[in-house]
Protein backbone atom coordinates (compact mmCIF):
# COMPACT_ATOMS: atom_id res chain seq x y z
CA UNK A 1 0.00 0.00 0.00
CA UNK A 2 1.47 3.51 -0.79
CA UNK A 3 1.51 6.05 1.89
CA UNK A 4 -0.93 8.29 0.13
CA UNK A 5 -3.35 5.15 -0.38
CA UNK A 6 -2.37 4.77 3.18
CA UNK A 7 -3.22 8.83 4.41
CA UNK A 8 -6.23 8.85 2.37
CA UNK A 9 -7.51 5.44 4.54
CA UNK A 10 -7.02 6.68 7.98
CA UNK A 11 -9.01 9.69 7.25
CA UNK A 12 -11.91 8.23 5.05
CA UNK A 13 -14.80 8.54 7.88
CA UNK A 14 -12.36 9.41 10.20
CA UNK A 15 -15.48 10.41 13.18
CA UNK A 16 -15.07 12.91 15.45
CA UNK A 17 -12.82 12.27 18.58
CA UNK A 18 -14.87 11.93 22.23
CA UNK A 19 -13.30 13.98 24.50
CA UNK A 20 -11.99 12.80 28.28
CA UNK A 21 -11.89 9.02 26.67
CA UNK A 22 -8.92 8.07 28.51
CA UNK A 23 -10.32 9.82 32.09
CA UNK A 24 -13.32 7.83 31.38
CA UNK A 25 -11.30 4.86 31.31
CA UNK A 26 -9.62 5.86 34.44
CA UNK A 27 -12.96 6.33 35.93
CA UNK A 28 -13.96 2.88 34.93
CA UNK A 29 -10.60 0.61 35.89
CA UNK A 30 -10.45 2.52 39.40
CA UNK A 31 -13.99 1.47 40.27
CA UNK A 32 -13.12 -1.95 38.88
CA UNK A 33 -10.32 -2.18 40.72
CA UNK A 34 -11.41 -0.98 43.93
CA UNK A 35 -14.40 -3.11 43.84
CA UNK A 36 -12.31 -6.02 43.05
CA UNK A 37 -9.92 -5.70 46.05
CA UNK A 38 -13.72 -5.03 48.47
CA UNK A 39 -14.80 -8.27 47.13
CA UNK A 40 -11.19 -10.70 47.75
CA UNK A 41 -11.39 -7.85 51.39
CA UNK A 42 -14.55 -8.96 52.12
CA UNK A 43 -14.93 -12.49 50.95
CA UNK A 44 -11.53 -13.83 51.34
CA UNK A 45 -10.26 -11.80 54.75
CA UNK A 46 -13.08 -10.05 56.21
CA UNK A 47 -13.30 -6.84 57.70
CA UNK A 48 -11.78 -5.57 61.18
CA UNK A 49 -14.69 -5.68 63.79
CA UNK A 50 -13.59 -2.90 65.31
CA UNK A 51 -13.23 -0.94 61.85
CA UNK A 52 -16.29 1.58 63.16
CA UNK A 53 -14.07 2.29 66.36
CA UNK A 54 -11.29 2.87 64.16
CA UNK A 55 -12.52 5.54 61.85
CA UNK A 56 -12.45 7.98 65.09
CA UNK A 57 -8.69 7.61 65.28
CA UNK A 58 -6.17 9.97 64.24
CA UNK A 59 -3.73 7.12 63.78
CA UNK A 60 -6.16 5.35 61.46
CA UNK A 61 -6.26 7.74 59.06
CA UNK A 62 -2.72 8.59 58.69
CA UNK A 63 -2.33 4.94 57.87
CA UNK A 64 -5.54 4.97 55.01
CA UNK A 65 -3.75 8.47 54.17
CA UNK A 66 -0.10 7.72 52.77
CA UNK A 67 -1.37 5.01 50.09
CA UNK A 68 -4.46 7.71 49.05
CA UNK A 69 -1.27 10.27 48.51
CA UNK A 70 0.67 7.38 46.76
CA UNK A 71 -2.14 6.46 44.66
CA UNK A 72 -2.85 9.92 43.72
CA UNK A 73 0.37 11.00 42.73
CA UNK A 74 0.41 7.49 40.85
CA UNK A 75 -2.41 8.18 39.07
CA UNK A 76 -1.25 11.66 37.34
CA UNK A 77 2.07 10.16 37.17
CA UNK A 78 1.00 7.41 34.62
CA UNK A 79 -1.74 9.31 33.14
CA UNK A 80 1.00 12.03 31.96
CA UNK A 81 3.16 9.04 31.32
CA UNK A 82 0.43 7.85 29.00
CA UNK A 83 0.34 10.99 26.73
CA UNK A 84 3.62 10.86 24.04
CA UNK A 85 5.76 14.04 25.05
CA UNK A 86 3.84 14.88 28.49
CA UNK A 87 6.91 15.49 31.01
CA UNK A 88 6.01 13.86 34.55
CA UNK A 89 7.81 16.52 36.23
CA UNK A 90 6.49 17.75 39.56
CA UNK A 91 4.89 14.49 40.00
CA UNK A 92 8.19 12.65 40.74
CA UNK A 93 8.25 14.45 43.80
CA UNK A 94 4.45 14.11 44.45
CA UNK A 95 5.49 9.75 44.35
CA UNK A 96 8.62 10.06 46.99
CA UNK A 97 7.43 12.73 49.39
CA UNK A 98 4.81 10.75 50.83
CA UNK A 99 6.84 7.44 51.04
CA UNK A 100 9.80 9.94 52.14
CA UNK A 101 7.59 11.30 54.96
CA UNK A 102 6.24 7.48 56.13
CA UNK A 103 10.13 6.99 56.28
CA UNK A 104 10.66 9.34 58.50
CA UNK A 105 8.07 8.98 60.32
CA UNK A 106 9.33 5.63 60.98
CA UNK A 107 12.34 5.99 61.62
CA UNK A 108 12.06 8.56 63.82
CA UNK A 109 9.37 6.30 66.00
CA UNK A 110 12.43 3.27 65.82
CA UNK A 111 14.70 5.58 67.66
CA UNK A 112 12.52 6.77 70.00
CA UNK A 113 11.27 3.46 71.14
CA UNK A 114 12.63 1.13 73.73
CA UNK A 115 14.87 -1.38 72.40
CA UNK A 116 12.15 -3.96 73.35
CA UNK A 117 9.88 -2.35 71.23
CA UNK A 118 11.44 -2.16 68.38
CA UNK A 119 11.01 -5.65 66.75
CA UNK A 120 7.40 -5.74 67.51
CA UNK A 121 6.87 -1.95 66.12
CA UNK A 122 8.25 -3.46 62.78
CA UNK A 123 7.06 -6.79 62.52
CA UNK A 124 3.51 -6.48 64.48
CA UNK A 125 2.04 -9.94 64.43
CA UNK A 126 1.15 -10.38 60.80
CA UNK A 127 4.26 -9.32 58.92
CA UNK A 128 4.48 -12.65 57.31
CA UNK A 129 0.87 -12.35 55.05
CA UNK A 130 0.64 -8.54 54.81
CA UNK A 131 2.42 -8.03 51.85
CA UNK A 132 1.45 -11.03 49.94
CA UNK A 133 -2.12 -9.88 51.34
CA UNK A 134 -1.84 -6.56 49.62
CA UNK A 135 -0.19 -8.01 46.44
CA UNK A 136 -3.08 -9.99 46.54
CA UNK A 137 -6.09 -7.84 46.72
CA UNK A 138 -4.72 -5.35 44.24
CA UNK A 139 -4.73 -7.74 41.38
CA UNK A 140 -7.89 -7.27 39.98
CA UNK A 141 -6.71 -3.31 39.88
CA UNK A 142 -3.80 -4.21 38.00
CA UNK A 143 -5.80 -5.53 35.71
CA UNK A 144 -7.83 -3.06 35.85
CA UNK A 145 -4.95 -0.19 35.79
CA UNK A 146 -3.16 -2.06 32.77
CA UNK A 147 -6.63 -2.25 30.37
CA UNK A 148 -6.86 1.65 31.39
CA UNK A 149 -3.26 2.42 29.99
CA UNK A 150 -4.04 0.47 27.39
CA UNK A 151 -6.47 3.07 26.31
CA UNK A 152 -3.42 5.95 26.10
CA UNK A 153 -0.40 5.97 24.24
CA UNK A 154 2.90 5.41 26.30
CA UNK A 155 6.35 5.45 24.82
CA UNK A 156 7.98 4.32 28.00
CA UNK A 157 6.43 0.56 28.19
CA UNK A 158 8.31 -0.79 31.17
CA UNK A 159 8.20 2.67 33.40
CA UNK A 160 3.99 3.24 32.57
CA UNK A 161 3.32 -0.50 33.81
CA UNK A 162 5.59 -0.04 36.72
CA UNK A 163 3.34 3.15 37.68
CA UNK A 164 0.46 1.60 36.98
CA UNK A 165 1.08 -1.51 38.79
CA UNK A 166 1.90 1.01 41.74
CA UNK A 167 -1.43 2.31 41.42
CA UNK A 168 -2.68 -0.77 41.36
CA UNK A 169 -0.78 -1.68 45.00
CA UNK A 170 -2.26 1.40 46.56
CA UNK A 171 -5.80 0.13 46.16
CA UNK A 172 -4.67 -3.13 47.16
CA UNK A 173 -2.99 -1.43 50.53
CA UNK A 174 -5.64 1.02 50.98
CA UNK A 175 -8.19 -1.65 51.42
CA UNK A 176 -6.53 -4.04 53.20
CA UNK A 177 -7.32 -1.04 55.59
CA UNK A 178 -9.93 -2.63 56.24
CA UNK A 179 -8.87 -5.93 57.76
CA UNK A 180 -5.36 -5.57 59.03
CA UNK A 181 -4.64 -4.77 62.28
CA UNK A 182 -1.40 -3.19 62.49
CA UNK A 183 -1.25 0.26 63.94
CA UNK A 184 2.70 0.77 64.21
CA UNK A 185 3.98 3.26 61.82
CA UNK A 186 7.18 1.28 60.98
CA UNK A 187 4.82 -1.71 59.81
CA UNK A 188 3.21 -0.11 57.33
CA UNK A 189 6.79 1.53 55.76
CA UNK A 190 7.98 -1.77 55.47
CA UNK A 191 5.55 -4.61 54.53
CA UNK A 192 2.34 -2.04 52.70
CA UNK A 193 5.84 -0.86 50.83
CA UNK A 194 6.75 -4.53 50.05
CA UNK A 195 3.59 -5.47 49.27
CA UNK A 196 2.77 -2.25 46.99
CA UNK A 197 6.11 -2.92 45.00
CA UNK A 198 5.19 -6.41 44.10
CA UNK A 199 2.20 -5.09 41.84
CA UNK A 200 4.84 -2.37 40.87
CA UNK A 201 7.34 -5.07 39.42
CA UNK A 202 4.32 -7.33 37.71
CA UNK A 203 3.28 -3.72 36.15
CA UNK A 204 7.21 -3.17 35.03
CA UNK A 205 7.09 -6.74 33.63
CA UNK A 206 3.93 -7.09 31.92
CA UNK A 207 4.26 -3.39 30.75
CA UNK A 208 6.33 -3.85 27.23
CA UNK A 209 4.03 -7.06 26.23
CA UNK A 210 0.59 -5.39 27.30
CA UNK A 211 0.96 -1.89 26.59
CA UNK A 212 2.52 -1.79 23.45
CA UNK A 213 0.25 -0.46 20.03
CA UNK B 1 6.97 20.31 13.53
CA UNK B 2 9.78 17.62 12.96
CA UNK B 3 12.22 20.23 10.98
CA UNK B 4 13.01 20.20 7.07
CA UNK B 5 16.86 20.49 6.35
CA UNK B 6 15.44 22.30 3.10
CA UNK B 7 12.39 24.34 4.61
CA UNK B 8 10.14 26.93 6.24
CA UNK B 9 10.22 27.37 9.81
CA UNK B 10 9.23 25.80 12.37
CA UNK B 11 6.41 27.51 14.02
CA UNK B 12 4.28 28.29 11.20
CA UNK B 13 4.78 24.31 10.57
CA UNK B 14 3.26 24.28 14.00
CA UNK B 15 0.73 26.44 13.74
CA UNK B 16 -0.41 25.35 10.46
CA UNK B 17 -0.70 21.24 11.21
CA UNK B 18 -2.08 21.91 14.74
CA UNK B 19 -4.63 24.04 13.07
CA UNK B 20 -5.39 21.10 11.15
CA UNK B 21 -5.29 18.60 13.81
CA UNK B 22 -7.89 20.88 15.64
CA UNK B 23 -10.37 20.42 13.12
CA UNK B 24 -9.58 17.05 11.91
CA UNK B 25 -10.44 15.89 15.83
CA UNK B 26 -13.71 17.84 15.34
CA UNK B 27 -15.03 15.28 12.65
CA UNK B 28 -13.53 17.78 9.59
CA UNK B 29 -12.23 14.96 7.25
CA UNK B 30 -10.58 17.37 5.05
CA UNK B 31 -8.22 19.49 7.46
CA UNK B 32 -7.43 15.39 8.60
CA UNK B 33 -6.30 14.13 5.51
CA UNK B 34 -4.37 17.74 4.91
CA UNK B 35 -2.66 17.37 8.21
CA UNK B 36 -1.91 13.27 7.67
CA UNK B 37 -0.53 14.54 4.13
CA UNK B 38 1.42 17.49 5.57
CA UNK B 39 2.78 15.38 8.10
CA UNK B 40 4.01 12.88 5.89
CA UNK B 41 6.37 15.25 4.00
CA UNK B 42 8.01 15.94 7.23
CA UNK B 43 8.45 11.95 8.89
CA UNK B 44 10.37 11.43 5.44
CA UNK B 45 12.35 14.08 5.94
CA UNK B 46 12.98 13.45 9.30
CA UNK B 47 13.43 9.16 8.99
CA UNK B 48 15.70 10.00 5.28
CA UNK B 49 18.25 11.94 8.06
CA UNK B 50 17.90 9.03 10.52
CA UNK B 51 17.74 6.00 8.72
CA UNK B 52 20.44 6.81 5.96
CA UNK B 53 21.94 3.31 5.48
CA UNK B 54 18.07 2.10 5.83
CA UNK B 55 16.93 4.37 2.91
CA UNK B 56 14.40 0.79 1.93
CA UNK B 57 13.16 1.37 5.79
CA UNK B 58 12.12 4.58 5.51
CA UNK B 59 8.15 4.17 3.72
CA UNK B 60 7.18 2.10 6.40
CA UNK B 61 8.10 3.39 9.13
CA UNK B 62 6.55 6.46 7.62
CA UNK B 63 3.60 4.36 7.57
CA UNK B 64 3.92 2.92 10.65
CA UNK B 65 4.12 6.32 12.45
CA UNK B 66 1.07 7.69 10.53
CA UNK B 67 -0.67 4.35 11.88
CA UNK B 68 0.92 5.20 15.05
CA UNK B 69 -0.64 9.26 14.83
CA UNK B 70 -3.75 8.10 14.28
CA UNK B 71 -4.11 5.19 17.09
CA UNK B 72 -3.17 7.93 19.15
CA UNK B 73 -5.34 10.98 18.47
CA UNK B 74 -6.99 11.15 20.86
CA UNK B 75 -3.80 11.97 23.59
CA UNK B 76 -3.17 14.98 22.09
CA UNK B 77 -3.95 18.28 23.88
CA UNK B 78 -4.76 21.05 22.13
CA UNK B 79 -2.84 23.34 25.06
CA UNK B 80 0.85 21.36 24.17
CA UNK B 81 3.24 21.94 21.65
CA UNK B 82 2.49 19.28 18.28
CA UNK B 83 6.13 19.04 18.06
CA UNK B 84 6.46 17.80 21.04
CA UNK B 85 3.97 15.33 20.95
CA UNK B 86 4.66 13.98 17.28
CA UNK B 87 8.61 13.79 17.95
CA UNK B 88 7.82 11.48 21.07
CA UNK B 89 5.58 9.06 19.00
CA UNK B 90 8.15 9.08 15.74
CA UNK B 91 11.38 8.29 18.22
CA UNK B 92 8.73 5.71 19.77
CA UNK B 93 7.84 3.96 16.13
CA UNK B 94 11.32 4.50 15.38
CA UNK B 95 13.11 2.84 18.12
CA UNK B 96 10.05 0.25 17.46
CA UNK B 97 11.82 -0.25 14.17
CA UNK B 98 15.13 -0.41 15.17
CA UNK B 99 14.86 -3.18 17.55
CA UNK B 100 12.36 -5.71 15.69
CA UNK B 101 15.05 -5.19 12.93
CA UNK B 102 18.37 -5.56 15.20
CA UNK B 103 16.30 -9.11 16.63
CA UNK B 104 15.58 -9.94 12.95
CA UNK B 105 18.95 -9.28 11.68
CA UNK B 106 20.82 -11.30 14.51
CA UNK B 107 19.26 -14.47 13.49
CA UNK B 108 19.41 -13.73 9.52
CA UNK B 109 21.62 -12.35 6.90
CA UNK B 110 24.04 -8.99 7.86
CA UNK B 111 23.31 -5.48 7.03
CA UNK B 112 23.58 -5.20 3.04
CA UNK B 113 25.79 -1.90 2.82
CA UNK B 114 25.84 -2.37 -1.04
CA UNK B 115 22.27 -0.62 -0.93
CA UNK B 116 23.52 2.70 -0.21
CA UNK B 117 25.61 3.03 -3.57
CA UNK B 118 22.38 2.71 -5.57
CA UNK B 119 20.16 4.54 -3.20
CA UNK B 120 18.19 7.39 -5.11
CA UNK B 121 18.04 10.27 -2.80
CA UNK B 122 14.91 11.83 -4.07
CA UNK B 123 12.27 13.31 -1.97
CA UNK B 124 9.51 10.96 -3.94
CA UNK B 125 8.04 8.28 -1.88
CA UNK B 126 9.83 5.08 -2.36
CA UNK B 127 7.32 2.34 -1.90
CA UNK B 128 6.57 0.60 1.04
CA UNK B 129 7.80 -3.20 1.38
CA UNK B 130 5.27 -3.96 3.51
CA UNK B 131 1.98 -4.56 1.87
CA UNK B 132 -0.36 -3.07 4.94
CA UNK B 133 -3.52 -3.72 2.75
CA UNK B 134 -2.46 -7.66 3.03
CA UNK B 135 -2.05 -7.37 6.93
CA UNK B 136 -5.76 -6.23 7.34
CA UNK B 137 -6.31 -9.94 5.88
CA UNK B 138 -4.65 -11.40 9.12
CA UNK B 139 -7.82 -9.42 11.13
CA UNK B 140 -10.72 -11.38 12.47
CA UNK B 141 -13.80 -10.64 10.21
CA UNK B 142 -15.28 -8.13 13.00
CA UNK B 143 -12.22 -6.00 12.28
CA UNK B 144 -11.39 -6.44 9.11
CA UNK B 145 -14.77 -5.94 7.58
CA UNK B 146 -15.86 -2.34 9.22
CA UNK B 147 -12.15 -0.88 8.28
CA UNK B 148 -12.83 -2.48 4.37
CA UNK B 149 -16.07 -0.65 4.27
CA UNK B 150 -15.56 2.48 6.22
CA UNK B 151 -11.75 3.09 5.45
CA UNK B 152 -11.28 1.70 2.28
CA UNK B 153 -14.51 1.73 0.49
CA UNK B 154 -15.93 4.95 1.95
CA UNK B 155 -19.11 3.65 3.26
CA UNK B 156 -20.42 5.53 6.87
CA UNK B 157 -20.61 3.48 9.82
CA UNK B 158 -24.77 3.01 9.14
CA UNK B 159 -24.21 2.20 5.52
CA UNK B 160 -21.68 -0.48 6.85
CA UNK B 161 -23.87 -1.89 9.82
CA UNK B 162 -26.77 -2.41 7.20
CA UNK B 163 -23.93 -4.79 4.73
CA UNK B 164 -22.78 -6.23 7.48
CA UNK B 165 -25.17 -7.15 9.61
CA UNK B 166 -22.83 -5.81 12.55
CA UNK B 167 -24.77 -2.87 14.92
CA UNK B 168 -23.71 0.37 14.26
CA UNK B 169 -21.43 0.10 18.27
CA UNK B 170 -19.71 -2.89 16.67
CA UNK B 171 -18.67 -1.16 13.18
CA UNK B 172 -17.58 1.68 15.13
CA UNK B 173 -15.48 -0.51 17.90
CA UNK B 174 -14.56 -3.07 14.88
CA UNK B 175 -12.76 0.32 13.08
CA UNK B 176 -10.86 1.20 15.98
CA UNK B 177 -9.38 -1.94 17.49
CA UNK B 178 -8.91 -3.00 13.83
CA UNK B 179 -6.60 0.01 13.38
CA UNK B 180 -4.75 -0.82 16.77
CA UNK B 181 -4.37 -4.75 16.10
CA UNK B 182 -2.79 -3.28 12.31
CA UNK B 183 0.09 -1.09 14.28
CA UNK B 184 0.74 -4.33 16.24
CA UNK B 185 0.32 -6.37 13.13
CA UNK B 186 3.34 -4.65 11.22
CA UNK B 187 5.62 -4.61 14.26
CA UNK B 188 5.85 -8.19 14.25
CA UNK B 189 6.29 -8.38 10.43
CA UNK B 190 9.83 -7.40 11.23
CA UNK B 191 10.24 -10.26 13.61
Amino acid sequence: MKTDDLVSMLATGAAPVERHVAAKRFGWALVLGALGALAVVVTGYGVRSDIAMLLHVPLFWAKVAWPACVAIAALATVARLGRPGKPVGGWWLGLATPLALVWLAALLLLWLAPPGMREHLLLGRTWRSCSFNIALISLPALAAALWAVRGLTPTRLRLTGAIAGLMAGTIGALTYCLRCPEMSVPFWATWYLIGMSIPTAAGALLGPRVLRW
Amino acid sequence: MIREASAEPVRPVEERLRTLLMHALAGDVAAYRAFLQDLTGHLRAFLRRRLRHLEHDVEDVVQEILLAVHNGRHTYRPDEPLTVWVNAIARYKLADHLRARSRREALQEPLDDDDELFAVSDTQPALARRDVLKLLDLLPERQRLPIVHVKLQGLSVEETSRVTGMSVSAVKIGVHRGLRALALKIQRTYR
